[in-house]
């Protein structure tokens, strides 16, 4: 299967930018996916709000475009009422980490097997460049015009610390790279979270003084590493274990309390 | 059919099992805490899912997800985690898709009184989430009504593809009455498309009002946003599409008002006074309403099982025919009464409030209607 036939090629051109990394994130994405041959009427694609979250629209899958930083808890619905669904989340670093860090947290801990990747341009693109939970410190945004004096989160520790059971980081710079590690997300039995660095020229490059789309693609492959150089931010698959997922724990459950066998 | 001594939350679960509800999300909240419990209990044996959620936000994204799934699905809280629910109350409104929410009224605001009735929530049920929105609020004031009125809900909220609300107050929740389990209960299911996934547009209505959502997975891809959207759900800024869309859903409504709204009028017909409520200060208006007829006093009362839709119609016709003075007893400073002074002028209304927690008495009413019939 051409991935590119799983576009909803009638709903083009899409909103982002030029030099935007989502379009190659998605094509990432979509490359693991046709793989796959999952038939598209059994596959659902949930996003949030923001610029990333606009991609579910583009798919031509169920796909459902919910509320600010909610789509893991609106996936976690639609997998528990029907577990034979591949469910994917596609979020920001606003979506997921800021206003949704509750649910992806709590997601993880549950290890429903959803497949969450996480668009990490280091800003709130859609509302136009204010800072984020993976803002880095004292970088620059709109509403943090003299340097952001937080700290960000690191997601895959995040993650592994919430108990996701597959956690992996790629790069837009490293589009290969990334299509593996998202299609083993893809084949993961349980909850999967793959953050992907991808570049935001228009707003978090152009405030940070950047460069262009292809500058700040150098930039990642200047400071990002596969083989765990040190100093360079990991790219690869930081955790990667069997373990039993909630759907199949929930099925198990009825199974036992249909047999009178529920613990008492 | 069978008959048993049960609470007020525990109706609410039978008819929610018995319309065909097989899936819960929700989150610990006083006073409806006992509709998680049973339900955690009930689901798994009746081959639902029962979640419990980390907060009330995720407990109505997952009960709409799962509706989109093409299963029937509720939630049930009190007011803090009700007014946490209203952006994907409004979600639910805008993309339609049928759920229940249960929501055991406590005083208010904040934390408030956690297990003291109130009727606080009257408007935020309605007027909650932000933006011109359609939703169904119905309003039970018995054991037995909470179950007939869960039956409904989940059918309004498959026939005309919007969330329902269901609010009771602590009192309702946790009365123990009994009731009659039907277990032959008209069950309304939502409607599949008639046209081949090929020519499917999800939010093309036709002649109707009521669009056909195909479950996700049943083979009718499509997308579905929160955002104005046409016909086939993707997002439009297209002003015509978004009045079309924002029309819809209020006709939707408003054009099947006589269908939705709900109510019992008793001794109406002659009546110069006209105790109107619902809720527990409903039960005291009755018992108080029951005496003056048997003293020969021309007093009646009209109960409201639907508040929203608001059944401005009936009060206008009643008042127009009777001139009756209105009384209202109200667990909150008014707001039921602001709303029947659009249908009813404001010095033919007397205001019976409470929100200290406590209930009306039959004998505040009692107090009330001497001070209206003198």
């Amino acid at each position: 299967m051409n991935y590119k036939d799983l576009l909803r090629k009638d709903k083009m051109p899409h909103i982002w930018c030029p030099g935007c990394g989502h379009g190659m994130v998605l094509s990432s994405f979509l490359r693991a996916l046709a793989k796959r041959e999952y038939h598209p009427d059994k596959v659902a694609v949930i996003s949030g709000i923001g610029c990333s979250s606009r991609a579910s629209g583009y798919l031509n899958f169920n796909t459902l475009h919910t509320t600010h930083g909610r789509a893991i808890p609106f996936a976690t619905g639609i997998k528990m009422a029907k577990p034979e669904l591949k469910v994917v989340v596609l979020t920001g670093d606003g979506d997921s980490a800021a206003i949704g860090g509750n649910h992806l947290i709590h997601a993880a801990r549950r290890n429903i097997e959803l497949t969450v990747i996480v668009f990490n341009n280091n800003i709130y693109g859609m509302t136009s460049g204010q800072y984020s939970p993976l803002t880095p410190h004292m970088r620059l945004a709109t509403t943090a015009p003299y340097g952001n004096i937080d700290y960000p989160f690191d997601l895959v520790k995040l993650a592994e610390g919430a108990g996701a059971s597959f956690v992996a980081r790629g790069a837009t710079a490293q589009p290969r790279h990334l299509e593996k590690i998202i299609g083993q997300g893809l084949d993961h039995n349980g909850f999967s979270l793959i953050e992907v660095i991808t570049q935001c020229p228009t707003y978090f490059g152009r405030k940070n003084r950047m460069g262009s789309a292809v500058d700040m693609l150098q930039w990642q492959r200047d400071n990002t590493s596969t083989t765990g150089k040190e100093g360079k931010i990991p790219l690869g698959i930081f955790v990667q274990e069997e373990r039993p997922e909630y759907c199949a724990n929930y099925h198990h459950l009825v199974k036992t309390v249909a047999e009178g066998k529920g613990s008492e | 059919m069978s008959r048993r001594l049960i609470q007020g939350n525990e109706a609410c679960v039978e008819g929610a099992l018995a319309a065909g509800a097989r899936f819960f999300a929700g989150y610990p909240i006083t006073p409806s805490t006992e509709i998680a419990e049973l339900m955690a209990e009930r689901l798994p044996v009746a081959g639902g899912v029962f979640m419990q959620m980390e907060d009330e936000i995720a407990s109505i994204a997952a009960i709409i997800g799962a509706s989109i799934a093409g299963t029937k699905a509720m939630t049930a809280t009190s007011g803090p985690g009700f007014s946490l629910m209203q952006e994907n109350l409004g979600f639910a409104a805008m993309t339609e898709v049928p759920i229940v929410v249960v929501n055991v009224t406590r005083g208010g605001p904040s934390t408030g009184t956690p297990t003291k009735p109130s009727q606080g929530d009257f408007m935020q049920a309605r007027w909650g989430c932000h933006g011109d929105h359609p939703i169904i609020v119905l309003a039970p004031s018995s054991v037995q009504e909470v179950y007939d009125l869960t039956i409904t809900a989940f059918n309004m909220s498959e026939k005309y593809m919007v969330p329902v609300v269901l609010l009771y107050d602590e009192v309702v929740g946790h009365l123990r009455e009994g009731v009659e389990l039907k277990g032959t209960a008209e069950i309304i299911n939502r409607d599949f498309p008639l046209v081949p996934p090929e020519n499917y547009r999800p939010y093309a209505t036709g002649d109707g009002l009521i669009p056909k959502l195909a479950p996700f997975g049943s083979g009718y891809r499509y997308h579905m946003s929160g955002l104005s959207h046409d016909e086939t759900g993707f997002p439009t800024g297209n002003p015509a599409t978004i009045e079309n869309l924002l029309v819809r859903l209020q006709e939707k409504i408003e054009k099947n008002r006589q269908d939705i709204i709900k109510y019992k009028a008793i001794d109406v017909e002659d009546a110069e006074v006209i105790f109107l409520a619902y809720g527990s200060p409903l039960r005291s208006a009755l018992q108080v309403q029951k005496q003056a007829r048997a003293r020969g006093e021309k007093v009646g009362l009209i109960q409201l099982l639907t508040l929203w839709p608001f059944p401005h119609e009936l009060l206008t016709e009643t008042f127009a025919r009777n001139n009756a003075d209105f009384i209202i007893p109200e667990l909150s400073l008014g707001q039921l009464a602001d709303e029947v002074s659009k249908s009813v002028p404001r010095d033919k209304i007397t205001r019976v409030n409470r929100n200290d927690g406590a209930l009306i008495t039959p004998a505040q009413l009692e107090q009330a209607l001497k001070g209206v019939m003198k």
